[in-house]
């Protein structure tokens, strides 16, 4: 059974079928990209499997759970840790607090224990600061820790939001679109990222629109168009793939 | 570690600085108003928490502040001897929750006494709060406005038709409040300066665990949630729980407010519960800089000070409202906050540089 299996996946607004009929997996340790033209159905296709929309009908399966009727809290707490196309920070919490709110799935304190500060608490706020601190440092972003995350310059952003996903721990990685908004240089900056997140044993989808990173840094590659999947394989076959190379470049 | 303790220290410098200066000028009366504005303020932080730090409107707070007083003066006031058969009553009897006594025209009364109506009291606020809370915290914005609203106008014709709660008179007569041997929630002038200390000791404690709450890992959660509720969810905070809790937490703190005021007044009525305190809790949030806890009680104060010396006259809602209104436009993260300095330095620098 792979890492995660999307089965039959539909989603119907009205009368647009935005993702329709799409199956595909994506196997432990390999990093795997969504590539389509806009409006393929690609950021449903995330929040399908992230739980923030319900399906119409298919099937989600991650590490061996169905994912039918969870909700997105829940699929985070599994492991599945995803970024946003618009960067979604907290803004008027510093860097470091929105890593820190990273941690969460990985500590426990409550609201008794909060308020009266119990001594066990402790350690674990300590532990919780390091870790995001060692985070923000991993992501060059380390300076920024104090400043209001909703001050930042955009690229700073991205690297924080990132940090908050991997504060999580996850097994399973979804990029919405990284390198959206970002210029030549900072796009391979999240090239390496990526690799360097790969490295780390987190299994990676993403979704994105930059082929260069995509064609660099995949093992893996999905294209959707009009919700359907038209392709799939490695990256050298997609690049030479007729039906692809008419969706992106016109007959 | 200082830098924690400074906003405390200063608040108990202040606290004691305010009794002895009333001392020596011999206008202990002002107490009075300052132990009321304790008890308000105990609401007003405990709401901040919910409007400010997790970004939930609640139109409704005094609701929660009267079911904890008028709950509190009911059970101590109303007669159970007529009851005395009863199993309920003979339980809480022998359970030694009850308490024989004289009302002023010298009947005999048999009532609870005041420790056990006070728990009870913030037991079933905070159930209430609970109940209310699933459905109504899935709502967002304006809606969540609207609803918690109509939860405050709810519990207002609900005192103010109940003959039980007393109708337009509110309940009165409340007996004191004996917190420990030497320590009387009461409106006595030869207690006032033991009340004034422990209002305000109630609400250090209050900001104490509210403080620590803010600065943990549910404070973080809960000021996520106000940042962004996809983002949060995406990293694993149960909204719905952290938002419901916070709510009920809230609500303790209102009731207890309650509670100890209406001990300390020997009344409540039902202006208590009406919508426009619930808009002076709201405005006072807003005008301390919503997400900002010390600036909420220091607002809290001075206003609901102003208030009670009567310093707005009959205009009093009004002030409130209009301080809601100026806020909304030309404040809306509190006057605190708004860098007056900077607004009036770009002022008078020549524009078009």
């Amino acid at each position: 059974m792979a890492f995660l299996e999307v089965t039959n996946l539909c989603k119907q607004f009205g009368g647009l079928k935005a993702v329709s009929d799409v199956s595909f997996q994506v196997e432990k340790g390999v990093i795997k990209a969504v590539i389509g033209p806009n409006g393929a159905g690609k950021t449903t296709l995330f929040n399908l499997i992230s739980c923030s929309l319900t399906p119409s009908s298919g099937k989600v399966r991650f590490d061996g759970y169905d994912l039918k009727g969870k909700k997105p809290h829940q699929v985070a707490a599994l492991g599945l840790g995803r970024t946003f196309q618009n960067i979604e920070m907290f803004a008027e919490m510093t860097a470091l607090e929105n890593v820190m709110v990273g941690r969460h799935i990985q500590s426990r304190s409550g609201f008794f224990a909060s308020m009266f500060k119990m001594p066990w608490t402790l350690p674990e706020e300590r532990n919780i600061r390091e870790k995001s601190m060692e985070l923000l440092d991993l992501l060059g972003v380390l300076d920024c820790a104090d400043v209001e995350a909703g001050s930042l310059a955009f690229g700073q952003q991205r690297a924080v939001e990132f940090a908050r996903a991997l504060a999580m721990e996850p097994k399973l990685l979804l990029l919405d679109e990284p390198a959206a908004g970002l210029n030549i240089y900072e796009t391979a900056e999240v090239g390496r990222l990526i690799a360097k997140i790969s490295d780390l044993g987190i299994t990676v989808l993403l979704v994105e629109h930059d082929m260069s990173l995509v064609m660099d840094i995949s093992d893996e590659i999905v294209v959707l168009s009009f919700g359907q999947t038209i392709a799939e394989g490695l990256p050298s076959e997609i690049r030479n793939d007729p039906e692809v190379i008419k969706i992106y470049l016109g007959e | 570690m200082m830098k924690k303790l400074l906003a405390p220290l200063i608040l108990v410098a202040f606290l004691v600085g305010i009794q002895l200066l009333c001392r020596w000028t011999d206008t202990l009366y002002y107490l009075t108003q300052m132990t009321m504005a304790g008890y308000y303020s105990l609401l007003v932080i405990g709401l901040c928490l919910v409007m400010g730090y997790a970004g939930q409107i609640s139109l409704g707070h005094a609701g929660f502040f009267a079911i904890g007083g008028y709950l509190s003066a009911a059970l101590t006031t109303r007669n159970l001897l007529p009851f005395q058969k009863t199993f309920l009553v003979k339980a809480l009897s022998s359970a030694g929750l009850l308490i024989s006594g004289q009302d002023i025209y010298g009947e005999k009364l048999l009532v609870v006494t005041p420790w056990a109506a006070c728990i009870a009291a913030v037991l079933i606020a905070a159930t209430i709060a609970f109940l209310i809370g699933i459905p109504v915290l899935k709502l967002k914005g304006h809606y969540l406005a609207m609803a918690t609203l109509g939860f405050g106008i709810i519990i207002y014709r609900v005192v103010l038709a109940s003959s039980y709660f007393g109708g337009a008179d509110g309940i009165s007569a409340v007996p004191s409040f004996k917190l420990l041997p030497g320590l009387t929630v009461n409106g006595s002038t030869s207690d006032r300066v033991q009340n004034y200390y422990i209002a305000w000791t109630l609400v250090l404690f209050g900001m104490f665990l509210l403080r620590n709450l803010i600065n943990s890992r549910v404070g973080r959660a809960l000021r996520a949630i106000h940042g962004s509720e996809k983002a949060a969810e995406s990293i694993g905070v149960d909204i719905a729980r952290y938002k419901l809790y916070s709510f009920v937490l809230s609500a303790v703190f209102a009731a207890v407010a309650g509670v100890f005021l209406t001990h300390y007044n020997g009344s409540i009525g039902p202006s208590e519960a009406s919508v426009m305190k619930s808009i002076r809790y709201v405005a006072i949030v807003a005008v301390g800089g919503m997400s900002h806890i010390w600036g909420a009680l220091f607002m809290s104060v001075i206003l609901n000070f102003l208030s009670l010396r009567g310093v707005f006259g009959s205009y009093d809602d009004a002030v409130f409202g209009v301080i809601l209104i100026l806020i909304m436009l030309f404040a809306p993260n509190g006057i605190l906050r708004i860098g007056l300095g900077a607004k009036l330095k770009s002022f008078f620098q020549p524009k078009g540089e």
